[in-house]
């Protein structure tokens, strides 16, 4: 058998730290957030670092609904997008090139949100993993988790409907 | 009720000035509060490019959106006549009905159509210039605190 040795680790590690950081780094609203993502394997995790302007309730004080929704959504769509950058990454040919190059598919848009607020926000960094649950064609189905200091106390989740871009764009 | 003059939440030009100016995360965003009234709020956000979701197009993120519109409902709540002393969302579900447009101020408007001692439901709208062309709808149910001896109150 005559097999391609595999490429060195850090080489692959490198190309898919790239493109998740160009995916992101293109949102200019992921950026006004602080959102950042960290990755093992295909694996996201979404990480909000607490921020001040980031409270809706200064008395409490509690992260604002809109900012936590926003990073559940944030979350959601970033993992959608992912899931179709690491396919054409690891296919390979002209679609892995094209991402390579910074050509990346166009963004997933969101149908609804339904957001479920289970306890306040502290003010404190927030994490959030989102699992796809249906992905078609046409619409995703998303769940998408937040939690803080506890990974089995999530203060908020999230489902979403998601309708993806054409599969040749 | 037996307390000596109003309801014990704040009153409605109070809250409708913490609206305007004490919550950080609104000011962030420049959220403004365009109008108040019992149980109904208005607000508008002006477009910025810090708050784009996809480059390609220059549209807002949907979760500005949603921040908006979870605000003007907080906001219709806190403005309610039974005058809560404080508000929490505890559910939002918000519908897109279409990207808004780049550059365009996006105005959202909530009302508070029923409040039950523990619970506020709220519905909001997010739309440019027209109500009928709207950009998403929004459904919450929110909890209501009430203040100190507020326990007998319907």
């Amino acid at each position: 058998m005559n097999r391609r040795k595999p490429e060195p680790v850090q080489v692959v590690k490198q190309r898919r730290d790239a493109a998740l950081q160009r995916l992101v780094d293109g949102v200019p609203y992921i950026r006004f957030l602080g959102v950042r993502f960290e990755r093992r394997g295909d694996e996201l995790t979404a990480i909000l670092p607490y921020s001040d302007h980031l409270i809706g309730n200064p008395v409490l004080p509690a992260l604002h609904g809109g900012a936590t929704g926003s990073f559940l959504e944030i979350t959601a769509i970033v993992e959608l997008a992912w899931s179709m950058v690491w396919e054409r990454m690891e296919g390979g040919g002209e679609a892995a090139r094209a991402i390579e190059e910074g050509r990346f598919p166009p963004l997933p848009r969101t149908i609804d949100m339904t957001i479920d607020y289970l306890r306040s926000g502290l003010p404190r960094d927030a994490y959030a993993r989102a699992r796809v649950n249906r992905s078609g064609r046409r619409y995703a189905s998303v769940h998408v988790e937040a939690w803080q200091d506890n990974r089995n106390r999530p203060f908020v989740q999230a489902t979403g409907h998601f309708l993806m871009p054409r599969r040749d764009a | 009720m037996t307390e000596t003059g109003g309801p014990g939440g704040p009153d409605p030009a109070q809250i409708a000035q913490v609206i305007a100016e004490a919550i950080p995360f609104s000011r962030a965003l420049g959220i403004r509060l365009t109008e108040a009234g019992p149980g109904f709020a208005r607000l508008a956000i002006a477009y910025d490019e810090r708050l784009v979701g996809d480059p390609k197009t220059g549209v807002l993120h949907g979760g500005v959106v949603t921040a908006l519109l979870d605000s003007c409902c907080g906001s219709a709540v806190m403005l309610h006549p039974s005058r809560p002393a404080g508000t929490a969302t505890m559910d939002l579900r918000i519908d897109y009905m279409r990207a808004s447009t780049p550059g365009a101020t996006l105005n959202a408007r909530a009302e508070c159509y029923r409040v039950t001692r523990h619970v506020a439901f709220v519905r909001g709208i997010a739309f440019e210039t027209d109500e009928s062309d709207p950009v998403a709808v929004a459904t919450g149910a929110f909890t209501i605190e009430r203040g100190e001896g507020r326990e007998g109150a319907a």
